[in-house]
């Protein structure tokens, strides 16, 4: 399990190397003054001394592959640089935001992993009942709704609407900004912050959700069809004990993939989302930096949330490790 | 065998028709079967792929839900296992009646242990606790002849070969010291030198545990020398049972006398040619009217054959050799051998098939013949673009 | 068109289950089966119908649209759905329903080009590095590896970035940043048609590599590739929106349906109407993809089901 850890390790590493430089060169190396679209844009017309200020910060004049060794020297150091329009590190930022999108992350995975992975077995197991059918159209549905329309959507139901027909408090979600910002063991909300994070956390669940309950319903479908699982059956368990004992384990193999793998997606719903909810996270503040041309600010968030991206997908091919023996063990490691 | 008392009947099966239902229509797949199973005994099933005989065996262990059963019983120590509750069943699967399966390497689940996988019987049927479920399944893999049994029971099924593989299913099937073994096509997915190795450990367990084995297969040769009854089926329905030798030197059945000549065997000189069956098996959406082995039978007579639907009649008084031929009696001077050797003049020139037509029989001109069976794995053979 | 014929050649005899369909031959899955499989599938069909007519209501959008979608309405500022307005006006006084007409047009050409883009780089690629393996497969797969390491979203941005907020910089940016997943499902395709004995008989005839890829291979590995495809549409229609939505797509008064929510934002309390038809032409389009998608794989491939 350790040398597999190690070999995998080794693997992410030039991978995010490369995913860094290659961003890198995205905004140096193409044709175009860096120095302007660093500091804003052409289309801003920026102030002459901030052009200067980022020549001079990003050593502009330099040739490419010095500015190239010294982008990577500070990466290395963890110096990300400062914003153009507060001019505050982007290491506080990425500090004080990714604390929030944590949170906000954290639940909705724990909504994507106990609803997607329930609903997609309870809906292979009844195939082609009522249910099956009904859950197999809401899963299209709401892997098809846009994230920021099915936020403002909620938005509106939950905190427009109570309010224009004046229904009790407690029936009225909020649905700007972060709240009273009180957690205890630092996820789990207390007091009045429930209602600041139910909408944001379903709307950023809901895609992932509907995917991963796609892809539970499929592929416990092929494995409820195995011959192990015949076999399991043959030796008299019960069909409850054949599904959890020697079914379940199986189907998650591809569904394990599949959330390491959107977690892009999420990334993306979770821009959407925290723009919607101007919840104060990573993702608005990458929101916030592409409409304020923030280059320092969105590099540098880019970098930490690819960073973030590699690491979770080696969790994700660790876990697939514990579930498959026959990876965990050297064989077929290359499919 | 010794002597004595009558051994008892363990499985009896009465009139037992059922199918699927598919878009295209009814699937007969079983169609009106009447058969015992004694203790201690080997009761080999044989036919080609489609003749109803892993279906029947699904039908004993109630492993198929999509077959509707019509009619009959099966009676497990006589009571009917079609009648009786979930519960009852679920006890005598797995406990009093195992089964073998095909590809041990798709039959065991990837993500356990061995040890844990044959160890879970004990665990079901006897509630033992899971250590000693391991040293039960450590004692079973020590038993089917797995050396270092302690090792390998904490290995995955993928670091085992594929003989070794089919021998933890025995060892699975055999933890409960079922009354009943059934193994359907034990040896099909292995290598021709560990099949014998394999089908050996069955034999050997079947004494040691004095269950009985109902063994299906397409090769008649497996069941030679092992089989103390033979039920050959054809379209769903039993073309002939009888001992093994009065299957094998007074077969009564065309198919049966089909396949035996079909059957490359150790006497072979080589100077006789093997004669495939003609045609192929019939689609049991539309089983063929009157003997549904008609179309491909080479002594059918088209007035009679076409429209009787041949009963299952006894061969002689005092046997359980029958026949569902309606003229058995004709058949007792046919010779195979002769059969083989007026193939002569037929245009085959080397036919090496099996019963399943795993192999087709090759014209002269290298083209596919005319027997390629359905069911076999037509493009794995094919040089050509499907 | 012969492209479509060897759909049917894709799935060759299989094993015959032999206890479910005991004799029955696998059919194959000739384009009438196809067909007539993808018939029974209503969702499908309602999916398909809907496609059809957003294709018609984009090519005759201006004679469909009462208004046109820059055209402002003096005096009728964010109203409610109306008999004029069917629904209804925006803060500036342009017709929703006119725009949201228009905006099937961009929708469509955004999600149409930028999936032809996906589909030709990954079906390069991928054949490329399924067939000739090793050091090839190896670089092309580590390249993937590399892109799949960049969060599609911030790619999108940084690449929007660059090259300006117009709807032709959308296409790029959806249609070199979407060939990923495709690639590896093409590569691993070739990948096991290059152990069939076709191909291996193909090589050793002394066939050009690039005529067993094109004759003999991709036409085989195309099935998969036609359901991604048909997915992908909407997946890039609804990334176009979310690029608009966040504002490195086109920009206003281009009549994009993410632009058209973005706008309604700050207006969602009294005037939801801007915010919800807009949304619904999105959510439909996208779902009307899926569903087709989703049907032609279970009439591509009935196993499946």
């Amino acid at each position: 399990m350790f040398a597999y850890f190690v070999r995998r390790l080794l693997l992410v590493v030039p991978t995010v190397f490369f995913a860094l430089s290659f961003l890198f060169l995205l905004f140096f190396a193409l044709p175009g003054d860096p120095a302007t679209l660093l500091a804003g844009g052409a289309d801003r017309n920026p102030d002459p001394g901030v052009v200067e200020r980022a020549r001079e910060r990003y050593g502009l004049d330099e040739p490419l592959y010095q500015q190239f060794g010294e982008y990577w020297g500070r990466a290395a150091q963890w110096d990300l640089g400062e914003s153009f329009k507060s001019g505050r590190s982007v290491n506080d930022i990425l500090g004080e935001k990714a604390i929030n999108s944590l949170r906000l992350a954290i639940w909705a995975i724990l909504i994507e992993i106990v609803v997607g992975i329930s609903v997609g077995v309870l809906s292979a197991i009844r195939r082609y009942s009522l249910s099956d059918k009904l859950t197999t159209i809401a899963t299209a549905a709401a892997s098809a709704v846009p994230v920021f329309v099915l936020g403002f959507i909620l938005q509106y139901l939950f905190a427009v609407v109570p309010e224009k027909q004046g229904w009790p408090d407690w029936l009225h979600l909020r649905t700007q900004g972060l709240g009273p910002d009180t957690w205890t063991f630092f996820f789990i909300p207390t007091g009045e912050q429930w209602r600041y994070l139910i909408l944001p956390a379903v709307t950023l669940a809901c895609v992932s959700t509907a995917l991963a309950a796609r892809m539970t319903r499929g592929s416990m479908l092929e494995v409820l069809r195995a011959d192990y699982l015949r076999t399991a059956r043959a030796k008299g368990l019960s069909e409850r004990k054949v599904v959890t004992g020697h079914g379940l384990r199986n189907a998650m193999l591809p569904v394990i993939t599949l959330i390491g793998l959107d977690f892009g997606t999420v990334i993306g719903a979770a821009i959407l989302t925290e723009t919607v909810f101007s919840w104060p996270g990573l993702g608005s503040a990458i929101a916030d930096a592409v409409s304020e041309r923030d280059l320092p600010v969105l590099l540098g968030l880019s970098l930490a949330v690819t960073i973030a991206f590699a690491l979770v997908n080696l969790l994700v091919d660790l876990s697939y490790a514990w579930f498959d023996p026959r990876i965990r063990l050297g064989k077929d490691a290359e499919v | 065998m010794t002597t004595v008392p009558v051994p008892e009947t363990l499985l009896s099966v009465r009139d037992l028709r059922g199918g699927f239902d598919t878009p295209d229509g009814r699937v007969k797949a079983i169609d009106g079967l009447n058969f015992d199973i004694a203790r201690g005994e080997l009761f080999a099933v044989v036919g080609e792929s489609g003749s109803g005989k892993s279906v029947t065996a699904m039908a004993i262990m109630g492993l198929l839900p999509t077959l509707e059963i019509d009619s009959g019983e099966i009676l497990w120590k006589g009571e009917d296992l079609l009648l009786m509750d979930e519960e009852r069943r679920r006890a005598i699967r797995g406990g009093e009646i195992a089964m073998i399966f095909q590809d041990p390497l798709s039959a065991l689940n990837p993500v356990h242990t061995v040890g844990r996988q044959i160890g879970e019987m004990a665990r079901i049927h006897e509630g033992v606790s899971r250590k000693a479920a391991l040293a039960r399944a450590i004692e079973m893999l020590d038993l089917v002849g797995i050396p270092e049994p302690a090792k390998r029971a904490d290995m995955y099924p993928h670091e085992f070969s594929g003989g070794m593989r089919q021998r933890a299913m025995i060892a699975m099937a055999i933890t409960c010291k079922p009354a009943l073994l059934i193994a359907d096509e034990p040896t099909t997915a292995l290598d021709v030198t560990v099949q014998a190795q394999v089908l050996q450990v069955l034999v050997d367990i079947k004494d040691e545990i004095d269950s009985a084995i109902m063994l299906i297969t397409h090769d008649l040769g497996v069941v030679a020398g092992l089989a103390d009854h033979v039920m050959v089926m054809y379209a769903g329905r039993q073309a002939e049972v009888g001992t093994t030798d009065e299957i094998f030197y007074e077969s009564r059945h065309p198919y049966t006398i089909g396949l035996l000549a079909s059957m490359p065997r150790l006497d072979d000189t080589g100077a006789e040619a093997l004669v495939p069956i003609p045609g192929q098996p019939p689609s049991l959406i539309r089983v063929p009217s009157g003997c549904p082995f008609h179309p491909r039978c080479r002594f059918a007579r088209p007035d009679v054959c076409r429209s009787t639907v041949p009963a299952l009649m006894p061969v002689g008084a005092g046997t359980r050799h029958a026949s569902a031929c309606l003229f058995l009696d004709e058949l007792d001077e046919v010779d195979v051998a002769g059969l083989r050797r007026s193939a002569g003049d037929d245009e085959l020139v080397v036919a090496d098939t099996t019963l399943d037509g795993t192999r087709a029989p090759r014209r002269a001109d290298g083209a596919a013949g005319p027997t390629l069976e359905p069911g076999t794995d037509v493009h794995q053979d094919s040089v050509f673009e499907p | 068109m012969s492209g479509l014929d060897p759909l049917s050649a894709g799935v060759a005899l299989e094993d015959v289950d032999e206890i479910e369909a005991d004799e029955e031959l696998a059919p194959k899955p000739l384009r009438a089966d196809v067909w007539r499989r993808f018939r029974q599938n209503k969702l499908a069909l309602v999916g398909l119908g809907f496609i059809v007519l957003l294709i018609l209501v984009a090519v005759f959008a201006p004679w469909i649209a009462p208004y046109g979608p820059a055209e402002r309405s003096p005096g009728a500022f964010r109203e409610p759905p109306s008999l004029e307005h069917w629904f209804g006006t925006d803060t500036i006084g342009l017709d929703v329903f006119s725009r949201v007409v228009y905006g099937a047009r961009i929708s469509l050409r955004v999600g149409i080009i930028a999936t032809l883009m996906t589909v030709v780089i990954g079906l390069v690629l991928g054949a490329v590095a399924g067939f000739y393996g090793g050091k090839t497969d190896g670089l092309i797969m580590r390249v993937t590896d590399v892109f799949l390491a960049i969060p599609y979203i911030v790619l999108a941005v940084a690449i929007a970035t660059l090259f300006g907020k117009s709807v032709n910089s959308v296409i790029l940016v959806l249609g070199l940043t979407g060939w990923l997943g495709l690639c590896r499902i093409v590569r691993a395709s070739f990948l096991s048609l290059n152990r069939l004995e076709y191909v291996e008989a193909a090589r050793s005839l002394g066939f050009r590599n690039s005529r067993i890829i094109f004759r003999h291979m991709l036409p085989n590995a195309l099935q998969p590739v036609i359901v991604y495809a048909t997915i992908e549409v909407g997946t890039i229609i609804l990334a176009e929106a979310a690029l608009s939505f966040l504002g490195v797509g086109p920009v206003p008064p281009t009549p994009a349906w993410g632009l058209m929510v973005s706008e309604a934002k700050s207006t969602l309390a009294v005037a939801p109407h801007m915010l919800f038809f807009p949304g619904m032409a999105i959510f439909l389009t996208v779902l009307a993809f899926v569903f087709v998608g989703d049907g032609l794989r279970d009439a591509l491939d009935p196993k499946l089901k």
